[in-house]
């Protein structure tokens, strides 16, 4: 489903990602760990489309298609979704109409009629039960004075109506308390099917212990540095990152 | 009868006035016209204002009135039935409607109205006549014919309009619509005025629509005074949707007495050069204003808004908010100036201006001031120009949403503080509805009131 290959990006003349070798199949869970500033978040970027760095090596290939070369719009048409660490407050914009919108602009690249108002509002109660995101949020502006756990939780709720092809979650379990986190594992744990796949980044453990990788990563210095099955997150939490700086440090 | 363009411009509009001064007074009397003379006099010391003078510094109304016009000082024979020519398209919209030709009261399609409570809708011209102790009173006592030189030009010629008028304690059913139309084979130049009286009270809603019908140049000098009595409550809402050939200065003169309540929404969906000056007295304690406005401009339209909010008196409330979104190379300019008069206290007076450009020929110029002679009030101003916000546009794009498309509803997000504020319901709803397609582009060539007349002086 998504293949990378030797991805170098830069910012402002830092080189943030170093060859990043990545491949994901259809019906996995990839969990990718690391220390801050090991380039996790940029590499959510990269594969979202935010224009921030600039990729100067390699390449990404979804499904085929030289993802690259897609505008962000296009990638979520063709069913990637990001799950942002820190959601945006979009005063004014309405979470209906916002994801009316969303939904139809993915239907009509699919060649689908828009949906419905009823089948709308139908797949907004069974989703909202999903995550147990209360009503009152859906009828206000995106994310507005949302709590930092309404905001992930609403990633997760986005990311079920939209039911993406390859999802990238970006520190979803930030700022989270251990009931909402829950939650939102729960909420990853139902959307899982054969057909699609899920990028979790996390720094932590934790998360790890309700959504079951099937492979995890370890990115350092802009680089994977080590991969390895679902027992690689535990023994990261009893040694922390220290061994991992050591042995990259030592090449 | 057009106005000789060899001579100085401020002469050349004296000239014409004194040629015609009995065309000007017939019909009228002798209160409106006695004040004719000292006005054209008060228009001569400074003249068509200039971008040398600190009021007008961006906006240049020059090449505005050095056009020649053929100016409206007697109502034009029209031939067809404005009816069928024009149609308000707010269809739920259940008002008195008013039509405006050229800036005279056109009664075969609104005949005059005495409403069994005693309000009353009608032209300006008539009113004069038939009810001169309340216009007396009211009369350019509002209007600064000495500080505002078009107010003066405005008052030398001035000849029709709209009056409204609700006595004590009485409620108008519905609101009601002034349509100002501009029509002509030939440019044109009109200077309507426009009086509102709310006695103790009252309430009541007007709308004020204008448009262009025809693809001529029009200058329209407008001053509109606005008397709200005690206890009095008004929203006002105007919605300005011209052609690029047009130049519109609308004076608005608003006197509020104590415990009133006044909002007023200036929704600009299109125009040429647009000046807007709000003069806003708050003249009794407790009043509440709220002075709204957007505009929506592109190509190289040019809107100025100037407000004066005066409070005048301790513990009234203000409220000014302006909104633009500027897209190619059109510009704008603000200066809204709260003063606080001595004594004023506990005043609580708003003000922000804040701007979207989409390009970087976009331009705008913001002004906000405070002038505060009291020591007891809250009071604030702030402006913002900038581009739409990069994390929301990314945002929206990551799920699917096109750029064009995310866009568009930041836009919208960005112009709804200000349109949710319209009381009248579904005038809020199409005025939603005209914003999109305004925002959309599909409102370019004023197409909403089905004439299509183009864009008339366009670059």
């Amino acid at each position: 489903m998504l293949k990378i290959k030797n991805l170098h990006a830069v910012i402002e003349g830092n080189e943030i990602l170093k060859g990043i070798d990545l491949e994901v199949q259809k019906g996995e869970i990839h969990a990718i760990m690391g220390p801050n500033g090991s380039g996790k978040s940029s590499l959510a970027s990269v594969l979202a489309g935010r224009n921030l760095l600039e990729v100067t090596q390699g390449e990404v290939l979804y499904e085929g298609k030289n993802l690259l070369e897609m505008a962000p719009e296009e990638r979520a048409k063709e069913g990637i979704f990001l799950g942002f660490q820190y959601p945006v407050e979009i005063p004014g914009v309405s979470m209906m109409n916002f994801l009316k919108t969303a939904i139809n602009e993915q239907r009509k690249h699919r060649g689908l009629e828009p949906m419905k108002s009823s089948d709308f509002l139908k797949m907004m109660r069974e989703k909202k039960d999903l995550v147990e995101i209360d009503s009152n949020l859906t009828n206000r502006s995106v994310n507005e004075g949302f709590s930092g756990g309404e905001k992930k939780r609403n990633e997760i709720f986005q990311m079920a109506m939209l039911n993406p092809k390859l999802s990238i979650l970006d520190e979803t379990d930030s700022g989270l308390d251990i009931d909402a986190l829950k939650i939102v594992a729960h909420g990853v744990n139902q959307l899982k099917s054969d057909d699609n796949a899920t990028i979790v980044i996390t720094h932590y453990q934790r998360l790890l212990n309700y959504i079951i990788p099937d492979k995890v990563h370890v990115l350092y210095g802009g680089r994977i540095v080590t991969s390895g099955g679902k027992e690689l997150a535990l023994e990261l939490e009893e040694k922390g990152y220290d061994w991992i700086k050591k042995e990259a440090e030592a090449g | 009868m057009s106005i000789d363009a060899k001579l100085d411009l401020k002469d050349r509009f004296s000239e014409f006035f004194y040629e015609n001064l009995e065309i000007l007074k017939d019909g009228l009397p002798d209160y409106i016209n006695d004040k004719r003379e000292a006005a054209i006099q008060n228009f001569q010391k400074k003249g068509i204002p200039h971008t040398r003078m600190e009021a007008y510094k961006y906006t240049d109304l020059n090449p505005a009135f050095e056009k020649e016009y053929r100016t409206y000082i007697q109502p034009k024979k029209i031939d067809f039935d404005l009816n069928d020519m024009f149609r308000c398209d707010v269809p739920e919209l259940e008002t008195h409607v008013v039509l405006l030709l050229n800036g005279w009261f056109y009664q075969k399609k609104t005949p005059q109205k005495e409403l069994p409570n005693g309000i009353i809708i009608t032209s300006f011209r008539e009113a004069a006549n038939k009810y001169p102790e309340v216009i007396k009173k009211h009369y350019n006592q509002y209007a600064d014919t000495e500080g505002e030189s078009l107010a003066a030009l405005n008052t030398a010629f001035a000849q029709d309009g709209v009056f409204v008028y609700i006595p004590r304690g009485k409620t108008m059913d519905k609101p009601v619509q002034v349509i100002n139309l501009l029509m002509d084979e030939e440019d044109g130049m009109t200077q309507h005025r426009n009086l509102i009286v709310m006695e103790e009270g009252s309430e009541g809603q007007v709308v004020v629509c204008d448009h262009t019908l025809s693809q001529r140049n029009f200058l329209t000098n407008s001053v509109t005074e606005v008397y709200v009595g005690q206890n009095a409550h008004l929203d006002y809402v105007r919605v300005q949707n011209e052609h690029n050939g047009s130049t519109q200065v609308s004076n608005f003169y608003l006197n509020q007495e104590r415990d009133s309540h006044v909002s007023a929404n200036t929704i600009t969906l299109h125009g040429g050069l647009i000046r807007n000056n709000y003069n806003l007295r708050l003249n009794g304690e407790n009043c509440e204003n709220q002075t709204l406005g957007l505009y929506l401009t592109d190509r190289g339209q040019h809107i100025d808004s100037h407000v004066l909010m005066d409070h005048a008196y301790p513990q009234s409330r203000s409220n000014q908010l302006f909104k633009g979104v500027l897209d190619d190379y059109a510009t704008g300019a603000f200066s809204g100036r709260i003063l606080v008069r001595e004594g004023a206290q506990k005043t609580e007076a708003y003000q922000a201006n804040n701007n979207i450009l989409l390009t970087d020929d976009a331009r705008m110029n913001s002004k906000p001031q405070l002038v505060i002679y009291a020591d007891d009030v809250k009071c604030s101003h702030g402006g913002t120009s900038g581009q739409l916000n990069d994390n929301a546009m990314f945002y929206l794009r990551s799920r699917g949403i096109p750029r064009k498309e995310a866009q568009l509803l930041l836009m919208y997000a960005f112009a709804h503080e200000i349109i949710g504020e319209i009381k009248i319901q579904p005038l809020q709803e199409r005025i939603h509805e005209l914003v999109e397609k305004r925002l959309r582009g599909e409102l370019s060539r004023c197409n909403f009131c089905e004439m299509h007349c183009g864009d008339a002086g366009k670059n």
